[in-house]
C-alpha cells in the first residue's frame, strides 16, 4: 500500500510541478483563470475531505483499542466525503457554462486534469471505504488484524493530503 | 519436465530463434544500406528490409512467448495441455503464413502484394508494423484464438496461480489490441490514434504482464524462493506498469493532431513507465540473492537477471531520455528513437525469451541443466548480444544527439541528408556493432549443440552435490 501510496504522489507531484512551471511561463493566463475559480466551493471540499479524513481517523483509533462506534464513525466518513463530488460537479458545470473547458488553455487544461484525476480518487477512495464499512459490520477486524483498514485509511489521508496540495496551488497562491 | 505436453514448445522456440537470425540478417542488410545507400539496390530496397527487420522481430517474439506459455501453463496447472495436437497444428499455420508473408515482402512489390491478397476489401495494409496483408493478419487472429482456447482449457482445468492468470490477461490483451490493427480510418490522425492501441499498448502495456509473468516463473523455479513472495512483486509490478503504461499512451500523442492536453498526460504517465522496469530489476536481483537453493542451470538465472537490467536500461532510462513533451519536440523520429527501440526490444523481449529457452531447452531435452561447457558458451553469446546491443544503442544515441544537435536544435539547420552525411562514422560503428551481435547470437547457437548427456548428468550431479 505504501508502495501504491508513493507512486500516487509521484503522480500528482508531477503534476503539480508541471502546472507550476507552466505558470511561470505564462503568469497571466494563469492568474486570470484563477479568478475564474470558486475559491469558496474549494474551500468548503477542503473542510469536507478532512472532516470525512477526521471521521476514519477516529474510526481506526476504535478499532485499534476495540472501542465500540468504530463502525458508526466509518460510516459517517462515507457521505461527508461523497459531499465533495456534487460541488465539484457544480463548479465543473458553471465552468463550463462560461465556455471555459480542458482544451481553452494551459491552466484549465491543467486544472480539469489535475482536479479530474483527483475526483477520480475521490470515488476510488469512497469505494474502498464502502467496502472496508461492509467488512468492518462483518467483524472482519476484531482479531486485531486491522491492516486492511488502515491501508485504506492511509489511501484516505493520501487524497485529502493531495487536496490539501492542489487548492492552495490553484486556486490561491497568485 | 513435469508432463509429456509441455515438449510442444521445443518447436515454437527453434522457430523463434531461426526467425531471430532472420531478424538479425535483415538488421545487418539495413546497417550497410545506410553506409552504402545502393547495397542490394534492386532486390532489396531500404524499406522492405525495414519491414523485414521489424516483422520477423515481433514474428519471433510471438513465438516465443507462445513457446513460454505452452511450456509453463501445463507446468503452473498440473496438467497436461488440454490438446497438443491443436498446438501443433497451430504452429505449422502460422509458422507458413508468416514464411509465405515475408516471402511476398521479399519477391512481389508491396503494391502488388496488397493488390493480389484483398486490401482493397478492407485496407489494413501500408502501416509501420501493422504491413501484413488482410489474409495474415486474419491468420494471427485465428491462431491466436486457437492459442488461447487451448490455454484457456487447460488453466480451467488445472490448478489457478497468479503466474498463469497474469499471463493469460497479458495474452488475451495482445490479441484483443491486435483487433485495432484491422481498423484503418481515412483521417490521419484517427489512424494514427488508433494505430498506437496495438503497438503502444502491446509494447507498454500488455507484452509487460507476460514478461512479469514469464521472468516470475523462472525466478520460482531457479531459487526456490516462496511463491507468495514471488506473486507479490508480480501483483506490484504489473499495477504499476497499467498505471503508467495505459495512459503514457499519451507520449505517442503529442505532435499527430490529438488534443494539447496529451502533453500533460503522456508527460507524466510515461515519465513514470521506467518504475515497473526498476521494479523488475529489484525483484530478479532480490530474489536471486534471497535464493533457497543453487539451481544447475546458471545460465537461465543469468538471462533472468539481464533482461532486467537491460529492459531498465532500454525501456526505462532510454525511453524517459525523449518522453517529455518539450524533449521529444526535438527529438521525435530521430536516431535517439532508434537507439530506444533497439536496447528496450532486446531488453525486455528478446532476453525474457531467451531466458525461458534457456531455461526449458535443457528440460525439454530431458535434463536438468546443460553441461558447464556448454552453459559457458551461451553465457558467451551472451554477453556479446548484450554488449554489441549496448554498442548499437550508444552509437545511436551519438547519431540521434548530433542530428538534433544539427538538424533541429539550431538557429541554422542543416538539410537532412546533409546531416546523415556528417553522422556517417556513427552508422559505421553501428554495423561493426551489429557484427558483434550477430557473432553473439551465432555462439549462443552453437551452445545448443555442445556437450552430450553424459557431461550434463555429470555436471548438474555435481552441482547438486555441491549445493548441499
Amino acid at each position: 500500500m505504501w508502495l501504491f501510496i508513493l507512486a500516487e504522489l509521484s503522480v500528482f507531484a508531477l503534476f503539480f510541478l508541471l502546472f507550476s512551471a507552466l505558470r511561470r511561463y505564462d503568469p497571466e493566463t494563469f492568474n486570470a483563470g484563477q479568478q475564474l475559480l470558486h475559491p469558496v466551493a474549494g474551500l468548503v471540499n477542503t473542510l469536507v475531505l478532512l472532516t470525512s479524513s477526521g471521521c476514519v481517523a477516529e474510526a481506526i483509533v476504535r478499532l485499534r483499542q476495540h472501542r465500540p462506534g468504530a463502525l458508526g464513525w466509518w460510516l459517517l466518513s462515507i457521505p461527508v466525503g461523497a459531499l465533495y463530488i456534487p460541488i465539484k460537479l457544480w463548479e465543473y458545470k458553471q465552468l463550463v457554462a462560461a465556455g471555459h473547458d480542458l482544451d481553452s488553455n494551459a491552466f484549465f487544461t491543467g486544472y480539469f486534469l489535475l482536479t479530474g484525476f483527483h475526483l477520480l480518487h475521490v470515488v476510488l477512495g469512497l469505494v474502498i471505504l464502502l467496502f472496508v464499512a461492509l467488512r468492518i459490520k462483518q467483524g472482519a477486524y476484531r482479531q486485531g488484524q486491522i491492516s486492511g483498514a488502515e491501508s485504506s485509511a492511509c489511501y484516505w489521508h493520501m487524497v485529502d493530503l493531495v487536496w490539501v496540495i492542489l487548492f492552495p496551488l490553484i486556486y490561491v497562491i497568485h | 519436465m513435469k508432463y509429456q505436453s509441455q515438449s510442444v514448445a521445443r518447436l515454437y522456440f527453434i522457430a523463434a530463434l531461426g526467425l531471430f537470425a532472420g531478424q538479425i540478417l535483415f538488421g545487418l542488410i539495413m546497417g550497410l544500406q545506410y553506409v552504402i545507400g545502393d547495397f542490394l539496390f534492386p532486390a532489396i530496397p531500404f524499406n522492405v528490409a525495414r519491414m523485414v527487420h521489424t516483422n520477423l522481430l515481433i514474428v519471433w517474439l510471438l513465438f516465443g512467448f507462445m513457446g513460454a506459455a505452452y511450456f509453463l501453463v501445463p507446468e503452473e496447472c498440473e496438467t497436461e495441455l488440454y490438446s497438443p495436437k491443436l498446438a501443433v497444428v497451430l504452429f505449422w499455420v502460422f509458422l507458413i503464413a508468416g514464411a509465405l508473408t515475408i516471402v511476398g515482402y521479399l519477391m512481389v512489390p508491396y503494391a502488388a502484394l496488397a493488390k493480389m491478397t484483398g486490401n482493397d476489401l478492407l485496407p489494413t495494409m501500408g502501416r509501420e508494423f501493422l504491413e501484413q496483408p488482410l489474409i495474415t493478419k486474419i491468420g494471427i487472429v485465428l491462431v491466436a484464438l486457437g492459442f488461447l482456447f487451448n490455454l484457456g482449457m487447460t488453466v480451467l482445468r488445472g490448478r489457478k496461480t497468479v503466474i498463469t492468470s497474469v499471463l493469460m490477461i497479458g495474452l488475451i490483451g495482445l490479441a484483443v489490441m491486435f483487433l485495432f490493427s484491422f481498423y484503418n480510418p481515412e483521417n490521419l490522425v484517427r489512424d494514427k490514434f488508433y494505430w498506437w492501441w496495438v503497438v503502444h499498448l502491446w509494447v507498454e502495456g500488455v507484452w509487460e504482464l507476460i514478461l512479469g509473468a514469464i521472468l516470475a516463473f523462472v525466478l520460482i523455479k531457479t531459487t526456490g524462493v516462496d511463491r507468495e513472495v514471488i506473486e507479490k512483486w508480480l501483483y506490484m509490478i504489473i499495477a504499476m506498469a497499467l498505471i503508467t503504461g495505459i495512459l503514457g499512451t499519451g507520449h505517442h500523442y503529442f505532435w499527430i493532431g490529438a488534443p494539447e492536453y496529451w502533453q500533460w498526460l503522456g508527460s507524466i504517465f510515461s515519465a513514470m513507465e521506467p518504475i515497473p522496469f526498476f521494479m523488475m530489476t529489484m525483484f530478479a536481483f532480490t530474489m536471486v540473492r534471497k535464493r533457497r537453493r543453487d539451481h544447475p542451470n546458471k545460465a537461465a538465472v543469468m538471462w533472468a537477471m539481464g533482461t532486467g537490467v537491460m529492459a531498465f536500461l532500454g525501456a526505462g532510462v532510454w525511453g524517459f531520455l525523449h518522453t517529455l513533451a518539450p524533449v521529444n519536440y526535438y527529438t521525435h523520429g530521430t536516431q535517439i528513437t532508434a537507439s530506444h527501440g533497439h536496447l528496450a526490444f532486446y531488453g525486455a523481449y528478446a532476453m525474457i525469451v531467451m531466458c525461458i529457452i534457456s531455461y526449458a531447452m535443457p528440460l525439454i531435452r530431458g535434463r536438468v541443466a546443460n553441461s558447464q561447457k556448454s552453459q559457458r558458451t551461451e553465457l558467451w553469446g551472451f554477453w556479446l548480444m548484450s554488449i554489441s546491443m549496448l554498442l548499437i544503442t550508444l552509437f545511436l544515441t551519438g547519431a540521434g544527439i548530433l542530428q538534433v544537435w544539427m538538424q533541429r536544435y539550431t538557429d541554422t539547420p542543416l538539410p537532412f541528408m546533409v546531416v546523415q552525411d556528417k553522422i556517417e562514422i556513427f552508422y559505421w560503428l553501428r554495423l561493426i556493432s551489429g557484427v558483434g551481435f550477430m557473432a553473439g547470437l551465432g555462439v549462443y547457437f552453437w551452445s545448443f549443440f555442445i556437450g552430450t548427456e553424459e557431461e550434463a548428468a555429470k555436471d548438474n550431479a555435481q552441482m547438486m552435490a555441491m549445493a548441499k
